[in-house]
């Protein structure tokens, strides 16, 4: 199968420094407060119902404000950037009755972020930007019952989801994306269902870029939302054969470290980490300063934790630029040895020998 | 077979597949998935490592119920913790399956028996779904039943599967068929042969794949005959596990132990498994009505026939193999027989206890199956008790007369006594009387308790080191009360150098002995209280600590130490220059109450467990220990179940404490400071250097553990830290509310497993000392055998223990930490903590910190030691007694290299 040519591009440079992620898109456009009006554009001017909040619309109706974001995470030194396509498929678009746009949407996205990327690539070669096309979870899981009175119960299934992807994973292939991202992975099934369809796309399309993979763990507990450790969740994944596998969103740094240490322990490919600007405060904002949330990733970076840090939610370029000045100094983790195990999973993570 | 392999055997359960349990067809068909899933949690909870899932019957639609099934599992994490093995010939359902699992499944099965197109597209989409895949040797012509045709479709297979659809071989699974054997045609014999030496040939040439399989087919010829079926698939598991195999759907809990099996059975079965003569299966044939009902894991419980014996032989055989179940009702009829109830105790009871005892020494018996006779003969004596009372009213009948009378005491200041009790155990089951004083019982006490009852032995036991001071104590006291009876010396410190050396020579009126072991002190009893063989084993005795006293001596003038000053001229250096200390994340100390004690179950070391029972071996290989193996199981799953307990019912409750503090060392001393910048003490921790005089050339250190922290000098801001962990509260209270007083097994299997916790708490509370409240090794991730065996960054020595024998440091620790009233464990006067299961120490984070022992001192560090703890000279060689390299009393400036 082909690859696509930024794969040798990406391989040497994550070898050679810990590669920045950009930071929050929500936290970008809500800063620009924009109205229902700006949402809909001209071109859903008459649209039945209320589109306001549906920000990967953005990409079609506000396409200068998408570019603006992603070039002003360029400019604070962002290696990597990620399509406004967070909810672009059609199970997520349903919300908003646009399930008949979610390709065209993944498209438009990524060319956007490719024209943002390939200007950079132009103004500093020294340093090559990447494009990751967005894959988020969709609104439903497969693994959990919405109805707690009937736990067999399932609101979404695997070729639902499956498909869903395959259109989403086509539309931002065309858009020119370097690397397709699975992220904030609460539910592991829902993303094997991306990953089963990705592997199909780059099939069909005799194209193949990376993949990432960026699962959350949503509390303390240190399981995903459907039950995983992250142990457990890595060898769910592994037989993608990614090029990261990572933790993004709703914990803050300080709490999200160990479960970064467990991945960087288990998975022989590279780990990712982009969390949150701390924690929601009571008005449901993320205070955490750009110094301070650089202050509590450099130890990871330090520790030869990870390969790739960002920032989610309420994080901003200025939080970017910060992070990656204070891992710049420090050598990426190195990849370790992993004896080659029958390694499988429930909610557990279970080693044969 | 090696322990590796038998360690790393895959137990799938099977119990949640139609085709295998008509219980669990029929729950499927009733749509009854709530029973369902409770069979598939029972399978979990028994250990099953994987659940097995088939819905293969014709009546269901197969692709629901495996969809419903698996939606249905995970909701449940008690039962989703574990892998799913999707199991259908019908790709469609497992098809099905794979859509509803987010874990890493294995599949179960695909086959080339449809040729290599199918194959290879169903290959590729168990890779795109993720799962490892189970691969039957079955090919275009059938099944494989020659080892040749089973390794050659194996090795076609893993060639398509790993060069064309890129599977790691170490996520394929290879079932070479088992079928079934002694069918009674002739070409089924070699069945198991094949599939042995199949697994033998996959393995050599594709070292990463794995071999499994439905091991119950094998016996199908014996349907009706569990006891036969089991042992011919434990003979089976038990040659294929050699050779290889590492997985097998099995249903575990009905598995005979090998050695279990009795041997004529064995062997018939062997000869069938493994083809080795003719008439094999008619011989099995022919023997296997025989075994019916016995020889089975189950059927040996159930095979009641020697209840058919006369009552003697009954209660003898009840004592021998510790059943409760019967000994009232036998003892009555014993009772009723004998013409006095004390006559039950001194005929059948007693001839009993003989034959335990016989078997005991004879290493035919171990301690754990002794103590559960104890619990039998306790029991038996228990119900003849009012029996005896009335009989002595009646007729003003004195007790009935022991064997003997031994007093037993752990020493002033000391808390342990598992090693006593079982010592009592042992003693009573051979008819002594064994009066028990329990722990920390002062000198006076013993001596009064010894002179009223008029014992024939006194025994003292201890744990920690300044216990073996009060021995000595009490040797004296006892020397000058004038006291004429045997003593003897048990318990973790003790040795027979020590009480040759030191107890014996304070005790001239008798004799001070050393025992060993438990299985050693029926014997050292019988022969001081024989007339016969007292004075000749006295005298041996003597002779023989005589020998000790002279080698020691003559050994104490050729173990040189060095001088203080040189030991410290080449203390352990540590390059302080590159180094920044880790910073702990807080300050002062720190408490947890009522700790998850689930948390800790994981964490304990179970090798000192089977010592305290006196079963000699690691764990976890001493299950599978030709000797003591068997009983190592017992003794194991009973500690299991009365863990299980005592977590879930939370019998005790665990609490710690933990502290940080800065830190600098100030020569052999470190120094504690209040905060930054470092102007005031808060406290001085004292260290002691090891003084052994060795070859230069070596190079090595005299290590102190202050070497382990950074000089005041360097300027550089160290760290160290302090705990104390107990799991001994409600302790008392739990031996008073679950166990009879008669219940010693169960007594000391709690109190063993109390102690084990401690240990494990202490472990666990280092590891997160490590990774969080330090914080030094957030990225440790080590298994429990890594962290038992210390492969750890940093280390938490206990005062008292080699790195630092001064027991009295932990005073220090107490008022830093606040442990009285922070973790409730008080100091007695030994410092030995009380409650006895729990454990303290200091935590050093240097990378090159380690485990050493000081070994013996000289006196000029011990002046120099008295002097900065603001002790006398005698002081400091009372505490420091065990570690001295000159005996106190014949001081005269020794010589020192």
């Amino acid at each position: 199968m082909r690859r696509k040519q930024s794969w040798e591009q990406l391989h040497r440079a994550v070898k050679e420094r810990i590669l920045t992620i950009d930071g929050a898109m929500g936290t970008m456009i809500q800063r620009r407060k924009p109205s229902e009006e700006d949402y809909r554009g001209v071109r859903f001017k008459d649209w039945a119902s209320d589109v306001k909040g549906n920000n990967d619309l953005l990409s079609i109706t506000q396409p200068e404000m998408i570019q603006e974001i992603h070039e002003e995470y360029l400019a604070a030194g962002a290696d990597l950037i990620e399509t406004n396509t967070f909810n672009a498929q059609r199970i997520s678009m349903a919300d908003y009755h646009m399930e008949e746009f979610s390709y065209e949407i993944n498209v438009a996205a990524a060319k956007l972020a490719r024209a943002a990327a390939d200007k950079f690539n132009a103004l500093t070669p020294d340093q090559p930007r990447f494009v990751c096309g967005a894959v988020g979870p969709t609104n439903r899981t497969a693994s959990i019952s919405p109805d707690v009175n009937n736990p067999g119960f399932r609101n979404t299934n695997f070729d639902e989801l499956r498909e869903a992807y395959s259109e989403q994973v086509r539309g931002l292939m065309e858009g020119g994306i370097d690397i397709v991202m699975i992220e904030t992975v609460f539910d592991t099934l829902n993303a094997k269902a991306a990953g089963f369809a990705t592997l199909e796309v780059f099939e069909e399309l005799d194209l193949e870029v990376p993949i990432m993979i960026s699962g959350t763990i949503t509390d303390r507990s240190g399981r995903t939302l459907s039950g995983q450790t992250a142990e457990a969740f890595w060898y769910s994944m592994r037989h993608l054969r990614p090029f990261s596998i990572g933790l993004n969103c709703a914990l803050g740094a300080e709490l999200m470290r160990p479960y970064i240490a467990d991945l960087a322990h288990v998975a022989d490919v590279y780990v990712s980490a982009y969390p949150n600007a701390g924690l929601p405060n009571e008005m449901g904002e993320y205070d955490e300063t750009p110094h301070d949330m650089a202050c509590q990733i450099e130890p990871w970076a330090e520790d030869g934790l990870v390969n790739l840090v960002g920032g989610c939610c309420g994080s901003t370029p200025d939080h970017i630029a910060h992070i990656r000045q204070h891992v710049a100094k420090h050598k990426p983790r190195v990849l370790p040895e992993i004896e080659p195990k029958m390694r499988l999973s429930g909610l557990e993570p279970f080693v044969a020998g | 077979m090696s322990n590796s392999a038998a360690t790393n055997f895959i137990n799938v359960g099977e119990r949640t597949n139609v085709t295998g349990s008509a219980r669990f067809r029929k729950l499927i068909e009733a749509d009854d998935y709530d029973t369902a899933l409770e069979v598939a949690r029972q399978q979990v909870e028994n250990g099953a490592q994987i659940i097995d899932v088939n819905m293969d019957e014709g009546l269901l639609d197969s692709e629901k119920a495996m969809s419903l099934f698996l939606n249905l599992v995970a909701a449940e994490p008690d039962i989703a913790r574990v892998p799913v093995m999707i199991d259908s010939s019908k790709w469609s359902v497992i098809e099905e399956g794979l859509k509803c699992v987010q874990g890493k499944a294995i599949v179960n099965s695909i086959s080339l028996k449809e040729g290599e197109g199918p194959f290879l597209e169903q290959a590729r989409k168990v890779r795109r779904y993720g799962a490892a895949v189970v691969v039957m040797a079955f090919n275009e012509e059938g099944q494989a039943e020659t080892a040749d045709q089973k390794f050659e479709i194996c090795k076609r297979a893993y060639k398509i599967l790993t060069e064309t659809v890129g599977f790691p071989p170490e996520d394929i699974i290879f079932d070479p068929n088992i079928f079934a054997v002694a069918t009674g045609i002739e070409e089924h014999n070699d069945y198991g042969v094949a599939f042995i030496e199949a697994t033998r040939r996959i393995k050599e040439e594709m070292p990463l794949t794995h071999v499994s399989g439905g091991v119950s087919n094998l016996s199908f010829s014996f349907r009706g005959n569990d006891s036969v079926r089991e042992a011919m698939h434990s003979v089976f598991l038990y040659h294929a596990i050699q050779a290889g195999m590492d997985m097998g759907i099995v249903n575990a809990g009905q598995l005979t132990v090998y050695d279990d099996i009795p041997e004529e059975l064995r062997e018939l079965v062997e000869d069938v498994i493994l083809n080795r003569r003719d008439d094999a299966t008619d011989r099995l044939l022919d023997a296997a009505p025989r075994f019916k009902g016995e020889g089975g894991a189950k059927g040996r419980e159930k095979d009641l026939s020697w209840r058919e014996n006369p009552v003697g032989e009954r209660l003898t055989y009840s004592l021998v193999h510790g059943i409760t179940d019967f000994i009232e009702e036998d003892t009555e009829e014993a009772r009723q027989q004998a013409e006095r109830p004390l006559h039950v105790i001194e005929g059948p009871l007693m001839a009993g206890m003989n034959v335990v005892g016989d078997l005991f020494g004879a290493g035919k018996m171990f301690l754990p199956q002794v103590v559960k006779s104890a619990r039998v003969m306790k029991q038996a004596v228990a119900y003849l008790q009012p029996f005896l009372e009335k009989e002595k009213e009646e007729l003003g009948i004195v007790d009935r007369p022991a064997a003997g009378k031994v007093l037993m005491a752990t020493v002033k200041g000391d808390v342990h006594d598992i090693g006593k009790n079982i010592v009592g155990v042992v003693l009573q089951c051979n008819n002594y009387e064994v009066i028990d004083l329990g722990v920390m019982v002062p000198a006076a006490k013993i001596l009064e308790t010894a002179r009223k009852e008029n014992v024939d032995i006194v025994g003292l036991s201890g744990l920690i080191t300044p216990s073996l001071d009060e021995m000595c104590f009490v040797a004296a006291e006892m020397d000058r009360e004038g006291f004429e009876v045997p003593l003897l010396i048990g318990g973790a410190t003790t040795s027979r150098v020590h009480t040759a050396v030191k107890i014996a020579p304070n005790y001239s009126n008798n004799q001070a002995i050393y025992v060993l072991d438990a299985s050693r002190a029926v014997g050292v009893v019988s022969k001081l209280l024989s007339e016969r063989d007292r004075d000749g084993y006295i005298s041996d005795i003597r002779s023989d600590y005589e020998k000790v006293r002279t080698a020691h001596l003559a050994g104490d003038a050729k173990k040189k130490r060095i001088s203080l000053q040189a030991a410290r001229d080449n203390k352990f250096d540590i390059d302080w220059e590159s180094y920044t200390p880790p910073k702990p994340t807080f300050f002062g100390p720190r408490e947890f109450e009522a700790y998850d004690l689930e948390e800790l179950v994981p964490c304990i070391d179970w090798s000192p467990f089977f010592s305290t029972w006196e079963l000699r071996g690691r764990y976890p290989s001493i299950l599978d220990d030709n000797v003591v193996g068997p009983e190592a199981r017992k003794v194991f799953k009973d500690a299991q179940d009365m863990l299980e307990r005592m977590v879930s019912e939370k019998w005790l409750t665990a609490k710690a404490v933990i502290g940080f503090w800065p830190a600098n060392a100030v020569g052999d001393d470190i120094e504690l400071y209040t905060g930054e910048p470092r102007h005031s003490q808060l406290a001085v921790l004292h260290t002691l250097r090891q003084q052994i005089a060795r070859d230069h050339s070596r190079g090595r250190a005299h290590t102190a553990l202050a070497d382990f922290v950074a000089p005041k000098d360097s300027g550089l801001l160290d760290y160290m830290g302090g705990f104390a962990v107990t799991t001994g509260h409600g302790e008392e209270d739990a031996l008073a509310r679950h166990f009879k007083e008669t219940d010693d097994y169960g007594r000391i299997m709690f109190k063993a497993l109390a102690d084990r916790l401690a240990e494990a708490f202490a472990e666990r509370m280092h590891q997160r000392v490590r990774k969080e409240f330090w914080g030094y090794a957030s990225g440790e991730k080590l298994s429990n055998e890594e962290l038992i065996s210390e492969k750890y960054q940093g280390i938490r020595p206990a005062p008292g223990y080699p790195a630092q024998p001064d027991h009295t440091e932990k005073g220090t620790l107490w008022r830093l930490l606040d442990v009285k009233r922070k973790a409730g464990i008080a100091l007695t006067e030994s410092y030995a903590m009380w409650p006895g299961s729990s454990v303290s120490g200091l935590y050093f984070s240097h990378p090159d910190s380690h485990y050493f022992g000081v070994g013996k001192i000289e006196r000029d560090q011990v002046e120099d030691y008295a002097d900065r703890k603001g002790w006398s000279v005698e002081e400091a060689e009372r505490w420091l007694a065990p570690v001295l390299n000159y005996d106190p009393g014949r001081y005269q400036g020794a010589e020192v290299a």
